[in-house]
Order: C-alpha cells, then structure tokens, then sequence
C-alpha cells in the first residue's frame, strides 16, 4: 500500500468521487422567504428616509453645535455630580432588586424546576413582557404611578433587569449538567435543595456575567429615564439643551461618558476576578 | 477540628447491627417492567437482596443494569411490577415519604456527579440533605459544626480530609468519585447502590476504589448493590452475583465458585 498511488490505494480515482456543494441551493419555499425578506428590507430603506444628501448638509450644523460646546461649563458641576449620583444610585438599586426578583422568576421559567407547565409558560411571558416593553415605557409608566422622581426611574430598571435577567437566567439554568441534581434527588433532597445546592451554584458564573451586564446596561439606560421625568442627570441634559446651554450640556454628556465607563470598567474587572 | 483516625472514627460513626444474611431483604423486586419508546428495557425482573450483602449486578451495555438501580430509587419510574426498598414498597411513594426513603439510600453513580463549583466539604455535606432539611446543608459555610465534623469524618474515611477545601473539579477521577462515596456515607445509609462506580477510572485507580469502597460498606454493615463491567470485581467485591441479559435476569447466586468462563459468556 505505502507505494501504491492515493488512487489506486483507495480504490477509486479522485475524479469519480462526487463532492459535496460548497452552498446548498435553497428550495423553492425559502428562495421566496429570502425575496420577500431582501423586498422587505428595501422597502425599510425607503421608510427610515435614509439621505446621503441629508447627512453631508448637517454635518456643518454638527460642527458649529460642537464649537458652541467647548469649552464645557463646570460652574454648575456639584448639581450635575448630584444628579450623576443619582443616577448612579438609581441603576445599582434598580439592578439589585431586579436580580433578586429574577432568580425565583427565572426558576419557574425553567423547564426542567417549573412545579407545573402552566406555570412554566405564565413565567415565560412575564418576563417576556418585561422584557419587550423597552424601560422609557416602564418609566412612563411609574411615573404616572408613583409619581416624579427616582422612584419612579428605579422601579422601571428593576422591571427591565427581571426582562434581561430572567431570560438569561433561566437559559443558564437550563443549561446546567443534569448529573449533580440527579445526584442529590437520589439522596432525597428536596427540590429546593436541588435548586440551591447544584443549580444555582453551577450557575452562578453566567449569572454574575449577566448581573454586572445588567448594571452597565442600567446605568446606561438610567441617564434617558431623567428625559420622562423619571430622576437622575437626564432632566439637567434637557434643561440644558432647551436652554440652549451648550457648554453645561456638553459637561453632562462628558460625566455621563465618565460614569458608563467607569461602570464598564469596573464590572469588567469583577468578572474577570470572579470567574 | 482535629481529624481522628480512620479506626477511630469507624467507632464514631454508629454501624448498623449485623443482622442474619437472608432475614429480611433490604431490596425485593417483583415482575420489574420497564420500556423506553416500545423497547422493553427491563422484562419483569424478580430479585432479592439481604441485609449486610454485597451484590453485584452484570450484563453488557444496554442489558437494564443501569435501567434497573434508577428505578430501585424511582429516578425512572417502572411501567410495572413492585419495588420494595428497606421495607416500603417505593412505587408507592411520593413527596416527603419518597425523600425520606432515599435518604437512607446512597447511590454512587459512574460520574460521580458531584457539583463541581463547590468545595469537597460541601459535597459531602450534602448527603445530610434529607435528615437535615433547610439551607445549613447547602454548602459547608451554613452547616452546623456537628455536621461539618460528621463530614470531615465521611472525608477521612475516604482518606480525603486534607483535601476539603479544595473545589470538587479540581480532583482527578478517582478522588472524584472516593467524595461521592463520603457523600453516600454522610447519608448514614442502610444499603448503597453504585452504578459501575469505577468505570471512568482507570484500573489501578478503580481497584483502590472499589476495594475502599466494599471494605467501608462491609465495616459498617451496609447493603451493597453495585453494577460492573469488571468481572473481577464482581467476584472479588460481592458475595453473590446477578446477571442481566436482554432486560432478564440470567444468573442469580453466590459469587464463590463461579466460573469465569459461564460470566463472559454473558456478555455475548
């Protein structure tokens, strides 16, 4: 065998071997889910009013704005590092309380710890909603309900953290290797035992990933609740720019941008640390 | 806390007394059934184990070994026939009685099955799981001191006190699957069933092991039921044999005298 040609070692000339497609040509069917997709897009295109033209003659508006900002106005810096705390206090709180109440949410949506289907699925769509009402809607919401202020902002990230979390949450928990629960079944545990003694401990480095990326998001999010009166630096951004007081504005936007990297890299560090 | 010795602490922890081979079994079953999508797994197995015996189930891959202890335990449930465990017809559990019968059951598996994010100690501590209830068992820094000591102790009879602290996936297979068995000890179990426990070792690792393991069950009075595929340590570690073939029982009888040749004819 060692001198025969690969052919003749084979058995079979290479040229006869029939090789696979390099792309698998799609059916009927799907060749028109794509059409109507690639339609689809074209028409969105046209919807969302997209212009070059447009672009280019803004961008000297863009560029006289930005002159107008520098350089940036820190006379009223102590009520804008307020605020920032605020705001900063708002997304930690929002985000803790959201992680608390999405770890029993999440065990109810998933599959395998659900008590019942019913309430398999009923927590599947809790968080579902939670999840797709976007938080500037929740803030309206709270702020109609329990009135102005951070209240109102916290309560709307925490009901977006349960959104977030609770998917990811339960994801992770469905993931999990099902032999230690197995485990402790056979040596009669509860199925809270189970739950507390190898679901949530296999699960916590996806958890704590999830947690931190819950806080950036957080924090992220709770400088626009400001702009629905929902607490925090967003309503010191829009009092300044309907004030035309481009200079605050632009110190605001530069705490703002201090404060999401700040959160960023700390979080960032944590995970490293903790995984 | 100061580990004693391992004769030392085989005093401490109370041995059931001997009781006379055969006087009541700890394990009967009857007319075992059990399918998996129209194939019949388990074709009505009848056997018994006695009180303070050590068993050993063979067969081939796919002959209902591992069919036959998950259901011993209701981790499957049968499609027919009666399981009685310690004295409980076990079909007929549910809930907390269901819990509070595998709790004086310990079950080894193949992979151990520890959870590897937490220490050794608080694998072990697990096994108090049942008796103890609530969250002091969930990991050694809720336990109680008595049981923490209890769990040192399971680990020293194992020969793992030193590793304690240590997080479970950081041991390699065989001291894996030596806490799994402190795990089953921390039980304080009547009979413990183990799942070809040394399969994934290899052969040195699963001779300590399985000798630790039969000799500790032997010390302590406990009934052993154990699959393997290693006819050895079926006719070394048990005193009395079980063969499966094809879902029904083929061999049923002592270990001693058996011929090697008739085994392995059984797994063909």
């Amino acid at each position: 065998m060692v001198n025969q040609p690969p052919d003749q070692a084979l058995g079979q000339s290479p040229n006869e071997l029939a090789l696979p497609a390099r792309l698998e040509r799609p059916g009927i069917p799907a060749f028109l889910v794509y059409l109507l997709a690639l339609g689809f897009f074209i028409l969105a295109l046209e919807g969302s009013k997209i212009s070059i033209s447009g672009f280019v003659e803004g961008l000297p508006q863009m560029a006289d704005l930005f002159a107008r900002m520098v350089p940036p106005d820190i006379s009223r810096i102590v009520p804008i590092g307020k605020a920032l705390l605020e705001t900063f206090q708002m997304a930690l709180v929002g985000t803790a309380l959201g992680v608390a109440f999405s770890l029993p949410l999440a065990v109810l949506a998933t599959r395998r710890l659900s008590p019942h289907p019913a309430i398999y699925y009923l927590s599947r769509g809790l968080i579902s909603w939670f999840r797709t009402v976007p938080d500037l809607v929740w803030a309206l919401f709270f702020v109609v309900t329990v009135g102005l202020g951070p209240f109102a902002g916290t309560l709307a990230l925490m009901v977006d953290t349960m959104g977030f979390c609770g998917k990811f949450f339960a994801e992770a928990m469905e993931e999990t290797e099902p032999g230690p629960q197995e485990a402790l079944t056979a040596l009669g545990a509860s199925p809270s035992g189970v739950i507390c003694s190898a679901v949530i401990p296999a699960s916590m480095p996806s958890f704590i990933n999830t947690g931190l990326f819950s806080l950036e998001k957080a924090t992220r999010s709770s400088v626009v609740l400001g702009l629905v009166g929902a607490g925090g630096i967003g309503i010191e951004l829009k009092v300044a720019m309907d004030l035309f007081e481009y200079p605050t504005a632009a110190t605001i936007i530069v705490c703002i941008f201090v404060l999401v990297l700040l959160v960023e890299r700390l979080s960032s560090r944590l995970r490293h640390r903790i995984m | 806390m100061a580990v004693t010795s391992l004769d030392a602490t085989l005093e401490a922890v109370p041995a059931r007394p001997k009781t006379a081979a055969g006087a009541f079994p700890d394990l009967a079953l009857r007319g075992l059934r059990k399918s998996f999508g129209g194939v019949e797994i388990l074709c009505g197995v009848d056997l018994e184990i006695a009180k303070g015996r050590s068993v050993a189930l063979i067969g081939a891959n796919g002959s209902g070994k591992s069919t036959l202890m998950r259901c011993c335990l209701r981790l499957l449930d049968p499609d027919g026939g009666t399981i009685r465990l310690l004295g409980s017809d076990i079909t007929k559990l549910n809930g907390r009685a269901l819990r509070r019968l595998r709790a004086r059951v310990g079950f080894v598996f193949q992979r151990h099955n520890l959870v590897p994010r937490l220490s050794v100690l608080s694998n072990v501590l697990h096994g108090a799981q049942a008796r103890r209830g609530g969250p002091s068992t969930w990991f050694q820094g809720l336990a109680r001191t008595e049981d923490r000591e209890e769990a040192m102790h399971c680990l020293d009879l194992v020969g793992l006190a030193d590793q304690a602290a240590k997080r479970a996936d950081t041991l390699s297979g065989g001291q894996s699957q030596r806490v799994a068995i402190a795990r089953a000890l921390m039980q304080r179990p009547h009979m413990v069933f183990a799942d070809e426990p040394v399969a994934s070792l290899d052969p040195a690792a699963g001779e300590d092991v399985m000798a630790l393991f039969a000799n500790l069950m032997q010390d302590q009075n406990v009934t052993l039921f154990f699959t393997s595929h290693h006819l050895n340590h079926a006719l070394d570690f048990a005193d009395h044999l079980i063969a499966l073939q094809s879902g029904r029982k083929v061999l049923d009888g002592v270990s001693a005298g058996q011929n090697l040749a008739t085994l392995k004819s059984i797994y063909q």
